[in-house]
């Protein structure tokens, strides 16, 4: 692991857009008036024809991509995840989801860390919001080499996707010959006493409460579940049934994301005690990455405390 | 090349089928809407029997015209286009919001063959009429698009965002239409929240805008004529409707917008119906 380089998840979507669109032709993107920040402002400028900026109109950028779609485009939409899975919410569920269109929905800016822009801009919700929906494929890339096998396993995927990444530099945990597949997890170590499933950029942060953990003595696993849903059950209760105790880590609300989705998992067939590491029910509120990653309980130390918390329940009588 | 007397002929005998099967199967189901189906009854026709080209036998022909139903609740005068156009059999009408049928409450393209996408959730519809546009664009294709718009459909602002993109990206292969009946459901659209002057407001938003009534065959067969000729803009047909048109039962009363008739109330319809006169 080579925790000295660091690339945001965006700047990786960017990247993977213009190769993606050399390989093929009817691939299309959408913006809506974002694109520098959202980077498909550099498939924008390799292939001018091929991408649309709409404005600053994300109901009907939704509508326009699910046109393109029946026209046999595959079409990329990008904007900031608040208002992708929030301004544009009921858009997705009708003209994309419902009739079960070939449109990818990438947002950008997810989670706190957007940061000094406050609460209107961080989106804690949009895991959940989307994750709702039929049809609806979710998905949480932690790294820039993960974002970019997600984008094109996004591409080959028949049906609605949402790819959700994040504005700043985040360390690089995969090396070349990792592989991603929709629906499946990928454990790092297995662990003994407690497993954390994180998803986003709470991966790297689960990696360093492991090695906090490590130095105490307490074996934790760690597991990226980078695909929300379809959840990857199968990883789930494996791990609690190894374990006996499980913490899950998201930059986002506590309520109906991924931790909500590990709870659905367990409750249903393996349950254990669980902590879920997340933002828990209030709005964002501005200031660095770092501090709001303290701020609201995100950080590896919050991570390792968690461990310690779910370890003292599975010793405690139920 | 105009339409000839025959056409028109056939076409508001189309029409006049086309608005007998819609109060048949409404009145078979008992829910559904009736007055909106009948006011765009006779765009429909003109549409599907005059203008546009598709494949019965091939929904998802490449070099079709596409229609988008943006007003979903007229569903079933979509559903009846379709099974006069040979997408479905005329005895599948009858299964309308049952369980199990294809012709869901509103239309599900899923399903449901000849329907381009689905739609319901008002002020959608010329979003998606946009992005068909740009890929055909892309394609170099011939194909137009035809979206139908209610004019209380018109209070949705993602409507004014297709607008404007469409006129942005230059857009002359979409041709939107309003059924513009003046009733919604709470009462005239007027009263529960303007949308007049509407051919001043496409004018404004970049469109080619034509101002036509909705029930004059010739007129409507025209006006689809001339938008095929506009060049660099997307075209706007407003067409002035009456709710519930042809049927003395149905006209103008907004309790139909979402009510079927009884059996008593199909009976007077039918006979109305039966007048050469009624569908001009």
């Amino acid at each position: 692991m080579t925790q000295t380089q660091k690339v945001a998840t965006r700047d990786a979507y960017g990247d993977a857009l213009v190769s993606l669109g050399r390989k093929r032709n009817d691939v299309v993107v959408l913006d809506a008036d974002l694109s520098g920040s959202t980077k498909t402002s550099k498939f924008a400028k390799a292939f001018p024809a091929r991408f649309f900026n709409i404005g600053i109109a994300e109901q009907d950028m939704m509508g326009t991509a699910a046109g393109l779609a029946i026209g046999g485009k595959l079409p990329f939409v990008s904007t900031f995840a608040v208002f992708a899975t929030g301004r544009a919410w009921e858009q997705v569920r009708q003209s994309i989801c419902y009739p079960n269109l070939n449109v990818k929905i990438v947002a950008s800016h997810a989670g706190v860390t957007v940061g000094e822009d406050g609460g209107s801009h961080q989106s804690v919700e949009d895991i959940a919001v989307m994750r709702v929906i039929p049809h609806m494929t979710v998905i949480v890339p932690a790294d820039g080499v993960e974002t970019l096998q997600a984008i094109e396993a996004a591409a080959e995927h028949q049906g609605p996707c949402y790819v959700r990444t994040g504005r700043n530099k985040v360390p690089v945990i995969f090396g070349p010959d990792y592989k991603f597949r929709i629906g499946k997890a990928h454990v790092f170590n297995e662990g003994k006493d407690a497993a954390v499933i994180a998803t986003g950029i709470m991966v790297a942060e689960a990696l360093k409460a492991r090695d906090l953990l490590k130095a105490e003595g307490i074996d934790a696993g760690v597991i990226n579940m980078s695909t929300i849903k379809p959840i990857d059950t199968h990883a789930v209760l494996a791990a609690a049934k190894r374990c006996g105790a499980i913490v899950s880590a998201e930059e986002h609300s506590i309520i109906g994301g991924l931790g909500g989705a590990v709870a659905e998992a367990l409750s249903e067939s393996a349950p254990v005690p669980m902590v879920r590491i997340g933002v828990k029910d209030v709005f964002g509120t501005s200031g660095d990455q770092e501090g709001l990653l303290r701020h609201y309980g995100l950080s590896a130390v919050d991570i390792a405390a968690a461990v310690k918390e779910v370890i003292k329940k599975k010793k405690e009588p139920r | 090349m105009a339409v000839t007397e025959e056409q028109l002929k056939t076409l508001r005998e189309k029409a006049r089928r086309v608005c007998i099967d819609i109060l048949k199967m409404l009145t078979e189901c008992g829910s559904g809407h009736t007055g909106g189906s009948l006011s765009a009854a006779d765009i429909v026709t003109a549409l599907y029997f005059y203008k546009m080209k598709f494949d019965p036998k091939r929904p998802d022909w490449r070099d079709r015209d596409n229609f988008i139903l943006s007003k979903g609740h007229a569903a079933p005068v979509l559903y009846t286009a379709l099974a006069h156009a040979g997408f479905i059999e005329h005895a599948e009408l009858c299964t309308l919001r049952k369980l199990g049928s294809r012709l869901q409450g509103h239309p599900d393209s899923k399903c449901m063959p000849g329907v381009e996408i689905s739609t319901g959730s008002l002020g959608q519809g010329l979003s998606v009429a946009n992005g068909l546009a740009l890929a055909h664009k892309l394609d170099k294709s011939a194909s137009r698009i035809y979206a139908l718009l209610g004019d209380g459909e018109l209070q949705e602002g993602q409507i004014w965002e297709a607008a404007m993109t469409a006129a942005h990206y230059r857009l002359d292969n979409v041709c939107a239409l309003v059924d513009n009946n003046g009733l919604q459901i709470d009462g005239p659209v007027e009263k529960v929240m303007g949308v007049e002057p509407i051919t001043d407001k496409w004018r404004a938003f970049g469109w080619e805008v034509f101002d036509i009534d909705g029930h004059d065959m010739a007129a409507i067969t025209a006006a689809l004529d001339r938008a095929e000729t506009v060049k660099g803009r997307p075209t706007m047909i407003v067409c002035r409707t009456v709710k519930g048109k042809g049927s003395k039962v149905f006209e103008g009363k907004v309790e139909f917008h979402g009510t079927t008739p009884s059996k008593e109330e199909l009976d007077i319809a039918m006979k109305e119906l039966s007048e050469e006169t009624v569908c001009k």
